[in-house]
């Protein structure tokens, strides 16, 4: 991909099925040069199967997609020199040193040996893995492994960076820590990032998230504009005098607030904004004030009408009882 | 764009020398794992080393006394194939782990073309399975097989060829195995009849024709014959022992020369790695 304005992954009507199993159903979409695009449903909506096509692993039953501008299906040669790839599921030789496992990289992806040895050092760096390098990564913790992933798959700098699930199985403080290192590698490089994820709050990371449930998008923009599509924000106050302000934000302010859990609730939309007024509408004193907005939770919630942990359950059991699927979560233990 | 720096990495542009990296790379991780799994080094010893000294002279008994000649000088070739033999599966079977803990993925999504692996594989597990023949080799003394250098040499170079078709042979039936335990079946199916048909414990004259026909379809046998041929050209043995014992695989009654022998084991490797590549190159 030479056009920098160019799209980093285009997607038009792409449909993958495995037997009977429609796995992603008539998907499109683009991703933007520099992007950071997420991809939220829960297990088995189709996110690792699209991403699987992606990067050329599977071939798309239906439609097209390019990534770094080259056809994952004609060009799957090109498009693999251009993405770099972390899995959920580890890929690490655990009797090779971190090093080895980059240098055994390294020489696949034919990266020159007189850079190699500078981008080793750079990567490593970045994800604070310099200091072990000479470890073996049977030795490492499954956030240092996952770091170290990370790392290997930036080796080649590729275009585009595909990250599936890049914090499952971690715990919160590792998530957080690998977050803060994906957000460090975006400063450093211009590059695309693609993940998939089914925690809620880590999409928040994301310029734009797509929502996919049962192989087809339902919803598509960035978190921001799909919470604020979704909904209002909700207020609670404490004040001195509760029923002197539940009618006083009725007959000001046209809202219909409620007692509940000991406070004055009521939902407006842009709640930041409406916070202002509040203070100078009302003549109750007011002794605490909180602001909840919307979250991704209830954004998926509105689009699918179901939480995503219900969809969890049912979307397990679904691929459970498909042959393939099974297979490869049988080889994932 | 708010981009600040790219790091300006070329990347592997299809060449044949980026296949060649690839190679060389797959098979040096080869050859670091082996380094690093000592307890592996020793299990895969202790079973010709058991051969030998064991089944070898404990067989010795039945032998007519004064015989002149040690009966495990003629097993000596034979347990040095084994050894090779399980090495060398052992080696190929590495792939089915790739593929169980998830390396195998690794190099699947590279832009390096798949024969490259396959090659890098197949030169890896031979160089593993050649150097643990050479810790058997080391034995030679023992049986009564002198250390000459030609010797040393010519089964060296011999070693390295069986090495090479048997990781071949293993990398076939490995390229499609998803399972572990589906390849421990396999091996039962055709490691141990393949090493008992080499001729490696007893010899392949005089037997009945049902079981002289299948010996003839054993690649191992082709590499167990010269091997056997080089040893007793340096061991001393009486010429009539030599004579009834260090015969070379027949077609129809006409003996083959030991370097037809070798260019067929060649060749069976090559055709194996052929397939192996084929079968591996295949996508969901």
């Amino acid at each position: 991909m030479n056009d920098l304005n160019g799209a980093a992954v285009t997607v038009e009507h792409l449909g993958k099925s495995f037997d009977d199993l429609v796995a992603v159903d008539d998907v499109s979409f683009e991703v933007a040069v520099g992007e950071s695009f997420g991809f939220l449903g829960p297990n088995g909506a189709g996110k690792s199967t699209t991403i699987n096509i992606l990067c050329t692993l599977l071939t798309p039953t239906l439609g097209h997609a390019t990534v770094a501008g080259f056809d994952v299906v004609r060009q799957a040669a090109d498009v693999r020199r251009h993405i770099g790839l972390v899995f959920q599921d580890p890929t690490l030789d655990e009797y090779l040193t971190a090093e080895e496992n980059l240098r055994f990289h390294a020489e696949l992806y034919g990266v020159p040996r007189e850079t190699a040895e500078q981008r080793l050092r750079d990567v490593l760096e970045m994800v604070e893995l310099w200091e072990r390098r000479a470890s073996v990564v049977a030795t490492f913790s499954g956030g240092m492994r996952r770091r170290l992933e990370i790392a290997r798959g930036l080796l080649h700098s590729p275009r585009v960076l595909f990250l599936d699930e890049p914090t499952v199985g971690l715990d919160p403080q590792t998530r957080a820590h690998i977050w803060e290192y994906i957000e460090e590698l975006r400063r450093r490089e211009a590059i695309t990032i693609f993940l998939t994820t089914h925690y809620m709050e880590e999409a928040e990371h994301c310029d734009r998230i797509a929502i996919i449930d049962h192989g087809k998008i339902v919803a598509m923009d960035s978190p921001d504009a799909l919470k604020a599509k979704v909904g209002r924000d909700r207020i609670e106050l404490r004040t001195a005098d509760d029923d002197d302000a539940m009618s006083q934000l009725r007959d000001r302010l046209d809202l219909e607030p409620t007692i509940a859990e000991g406070a004055v609730r009521f939902y407006v939309r842009d709640g930041d904004a409406f916070v202002p007024r509040l203070f100078a509408a009302l003549t109750v004193p007011i002794l605490s004030v909180s602001l909840a907005h919307p979250t991704l939770d209830d954004v998926f919630m509105h689009y699918t009408g179901r939480t995503i942990r219900d969809s969890e359950a049912s979307s397990s059991e679904r691929l459970a009882s498909h042959p393939f699927v099974r297979r490869r979560m049988g080889a994932r233990r | 764009m708010s981009a600040v720096h790219v790091a300006p990495v070329r990347v592997a542009t299809g060449t044949l020398a980026d296949d060649w990296r690839a190679v060389k790379v797959v098979w040096k991780r080869e050859l670091i794992r082996f380094r690093r799994n000592k307890p592996r080094i020793l299990t895969s010893l202790a079973q010709p080393v058991l051969f030998l000294f064991v089944l070898g002279t404990g067989l010795s008994h039945l032998l007519p006394g004064g015989s002149g000649y040690d009966f495990r000088t003629f097993m000596f070739p034979g347990v040095i194939s084994m050894t090779i033999l399980f090495t060398a599966i052992f080696s190929a079977v590495s792939i089915v782990w790739d593929r169980e803990f998830g390396f195998l993925r690794e190099m699947l999504v590279a832009p390096s073309r798949r024969w490259a692996i396959m090659v890098g594989k197949a030169a890896g597990g031979a160089t593993v399975a050649t150097m643990q023949g050479v810790i058997i080799l080391a034995l030679a003394g023992t049986v009564h097989v002198p250390y000459s250098p030609l010797l040393l040499l010519t089964l060296l170079g011999e070693m390295a060829l069986a090495a090479f078709m048997l990781t071949s042979f293993g990398l076939m039936l490995a390229s499609r195995i998803r399972s572990v335990e589906s390849f421990q079946v396999v091996m039962q199916l055709f490691v141990l009849p393949m090493f008992f048909l080499a001729g490696a414990v007893f010899p392949l004259t005089g037997l009945p024709t049902w079981l002289a026909v299948l010996t003839r379809f054993d690649p191992l046998a082709y590499a167990v014959g010269p091997m056997r041929h080089a040893v007793f050209a340096h061991a001393s043995l009486p010429p009539a022992v030599a004579a009834k014992l260090n015969t070379s695989i027949t077609w129809n009654g006409w003996p083959l020369p030991v370097g037809l022998a070798l260019v067929l084991v060649a060749v069976a490797g090559l055709v194996l790695l052929g397939v192996a590549i084929v079968r591996f190159s295949k996508t969901d």
